[in-house]
């Protein structure tokens, strides 16, 4: 049984793996093959993985999550200003800042649980983008948002030529845009992929997902739960510091709307419309938020005149009326669509529909020759924990 | 009493009260290691609230709960738990969304790990030591065909038991039960008793509460009777089927 679970977890790294870096290949076809694009299905992918060790795996629903996005941000395009254009030390201040920052708030909103411990999340979130937008303009450039200038010292780096415009990112001399940037994200996530996986089988993230089921029983079965949650709280936190470091990797420029609570919410969107408590479907939330994101958003009247021109004026002047309030900036009314419709008859998410697609084939399958039922194994949902 | 060092529980002038109501009035129990005693008395006579003080759920108005040399008063559950006291509920206290296999694997991590540990990058299905642990204590109740079924899908009583083998799992200085049979067909009572009666043997100290006389008769050692919050009769099973004032208090006069 140990040596079964070994490989399909070794196999499924590989798959993820494999699929992440063939993404400019698969995504060619749908249009999606763009290092821009590729690099934001990453790095939301991070911080969705991330966001589900804490709100999956606990149950816990965190609503401030984007205020450790928005700490990885600053800090990153911070070391990018005063140390070096090497992405490596913005990565790692970014991120420890983050788990600096996800001690102290999670250790305060810990001590309540339920809708207490979203709300306090959401208003320490809100705070940070006050203080963000207004209060620590020093540090944070406030409205115009924190932006490399030809006056940083970069200290680590060397004098640039006279007259060369502003650097870009790079690690190692290589530049950190276009597809290799993509490569850099898409290593970022396959690592976070991996730590996910093991938490979610360590002996840890059992007791993650047994707080979830009765945190009372745990009491008296002899843990104290709160380092655990705090602990979950932290790892979260890190996640998406990390992603924020890697948004300031592929653009280096940081603003305070990083840290708004639509930013909290969309993450939350992504995990529940991927599948809360899986291992892989948050990744799945993310890439399609941010996907679909991209297409109905691009639309405007004139595009859509123009996709029904080919019916009379009337219906064209009708289609464009009914369809355009949900694209372009309306594209969140889509988005709020889609997620009730999945929440109401996909409660588990994208990956309860594929697992109950796969049950359906195998039954379909089994059902014509009937001898078959050995060939049909039982190939697991791979994210199921 | 005669030899302390023998007492696992004491306790001593414990109080209760729900805003007018007396829940437990001066109550004092010693139990002795290794006997089974048993606390009996009409609904809400206050058993499970006993046992809620003794676990840490709630806090007495007064009195002190020791295990031991330890004082259990004041500590938080997790911490009672880890001095080695572990609690079937009334009703039954599980992780629903859990293998029976995880719901035993759990118990027994808290007896080895303690009340916190970070070990994120440790493999729990590498762990062969503490899952044949757990296998062993599911095959003592029965339950080994069914160590990867959910908990969710268990029938009241099988329930019941995983939350029994939950707590073996930790050999417990001292084991409470709260109606550990309510629930349950005749067979699987039999079968309970008998579990219990092997726990016995290896000289685990217990409280049980139980309605069940037949239960009562076949395992306990000592009886308590609790009626209103006040123990009112103490004794050997024999001698409190012949009590007349529990008959009165407690069976209005049906036969034992
Ligand atoms: N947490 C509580 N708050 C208020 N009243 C309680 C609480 N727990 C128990 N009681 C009351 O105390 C009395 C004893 O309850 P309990 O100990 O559950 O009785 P039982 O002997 O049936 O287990 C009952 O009248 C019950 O309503
Ligand atoms: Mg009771």
């Amino acid at each position: 049984m140990n040596n079964k679970t070994t490989q399909k977890d070794l196999f499924l790294m590989l798959a993820f793996a494999a699929v992440i870096f063939a993404m400019p290949i698969w995504l060619e076809p749908i249009g999606a093959s763009y290092p821009d694009l590729m690099q934001k299905f990453a790095i939301f992918g991070i911080f969705a993985i991330g966001f589900n060790i804490l709100f999956g795996l606990t149950g816990y629903l965190s609503f401030g999550h984007a205020a450790f996005l928005g700490i990885g941000s600053y800090t990153a395009v911070w070391s990018f200003k005063l140390l070096t254009m090497n992405v490596i030390p913005g990565l790692i201040f970014g991120t420890l800042l983050a788990g600096v920052f996800a001690l102290a708030i999670g250790f305060i909103c810990l001590r309540r649980s339920g809708i207490y411990f979203s709300i306090l999340t959401l208003a320490f979130a809100q705070m940070s983008y006050n203080l963000a937008y207004s209060v620590l303009t020093p540090i944070t450039n406030g409205e115009t948002a924190l932006q490399l200038t030809l006056q940083d010292p970069r200290i680590l780096d060397d004098a640039p030529l006279s007259g060369a415009g502003l650097p870009s990112t790079e690690l190692f001399g290589v530049s950190m845009s276009g597809l290799p940037g993509f490569y850099f994200c898409a290593v970022v996530l396959i690592i976070a992929f991996y730590v996910s996986l093991k938490i979610f089988r360590s002996p840890f993230g059992l007791k993650l997902a047994a707080i979830k089921s009765n945190q009372n029983r745990m009491g008296y079965t002899g843990f104290n739960t709160r380092p655990y949650l705090l602990a979950a709280f932290v790892i979260s936190g890190m996640y998406a510091g990390l992603a924020g470091t890697l948004m300031a990797v592929t653009d280096p420029l940081a603003g305070a709307e990083r840290m708004q609570w639509t930013a909290s919410g969309e993450v939350v969107l992504m995990t529940i419309l991927g599948g809360l408590g899986t291992l892989i479907g948050p990744m799945i939330g993310a890439g399609l938020i941010k996907y679909f994101e991209n297409i109905f958003s691009a639309f405007n009247e004139n595009v859509l005149h123009e996709i029904f021109s080919f019916l009379p004026e009337i219906l064209e002047n009708l289609m464009v009326f009914i369809i355009n309030p949900f694209v372009g900036k309306g594209w969140h009314l889509t988005l709020g669509a889609l997620f009730m419709v999945i929440v109401i008859f996909l409660p588990g998410g994208i990956m309860e529909g594929l697992s109950r697609i796969a049950k359906w084939v195998r039954k379909d399958r089994s059902k014509p020759t009937g001898d078959d039922m050995g060939t049909a194994k039982s190939k697991p949902s791979p994210g199921e924990g | 009493m005669e030899n302390v060092s023998n007492i696992v529980l004491n306790v001593t002038g414990v109080e209760k009260t729900f805003g007018g109501l007396q829940a437990l009035s001066n109550i004092n129990l010693q139990i002795e290691e290794g006997k089974t005693h048993a606390i009996i008395g009409p609904n809400g006579a206050g058993k499970s609230t006993l046992l809620n003080v003794c676990v840490g759920r709630l806090a007495p108005d007064s009195g002190t709960v020791m295990l031991g040399d330890e004082t259990l008063t004041g500590k938080m559950p997790y911490e009672i738990n880890q001095l080695g006291v572990a609690r079937v509920f009334q009703t039954p206290e599980i992780f629903p969304e859990l293998t029976l296999m995880e719901n035993v694997l759990i118990p027994a991590l808290a007896k080895r790990d303690g009340q916190f540990k970070f070990n994120p990058f440790k493999s729990l299905l590498g762990d062969k030591k503490i899952h044949d642990e757990a296998m062993s204590v599911l095959e003592d109740l029965g339950l080994q065909d069914q160590a990867q079924r959910n908990a969710a899908s268990m029938s009241r009583g099988d329930k019941r038991r995983v939350e029994l083998a939950m707590c073996l799992v930790q050999s417990p200085k001292l084991l409470l039960l709260d109606e550990p049979t309510a629930g349950m067909s005749r067979h699987d009572t039999n079968q309970t008793i008998e579990i219990l009666q092997q726990i016995k043997k290896r000289g685990m100290t217990k409280v049980i509460i139980e309605h069940d006389m037949h239960v009562v008769f076949s395992l306990a050692d000592h009886v308590s009777v609790l009626a209103q919050g006040a123990i009112i009769a103490e004794g050997t099973p024999e001698e409190i089927r012949g009590n007349p004032k529990v008959q009165e208090a407690y069976l209005g006069g049906a036969h034992l």
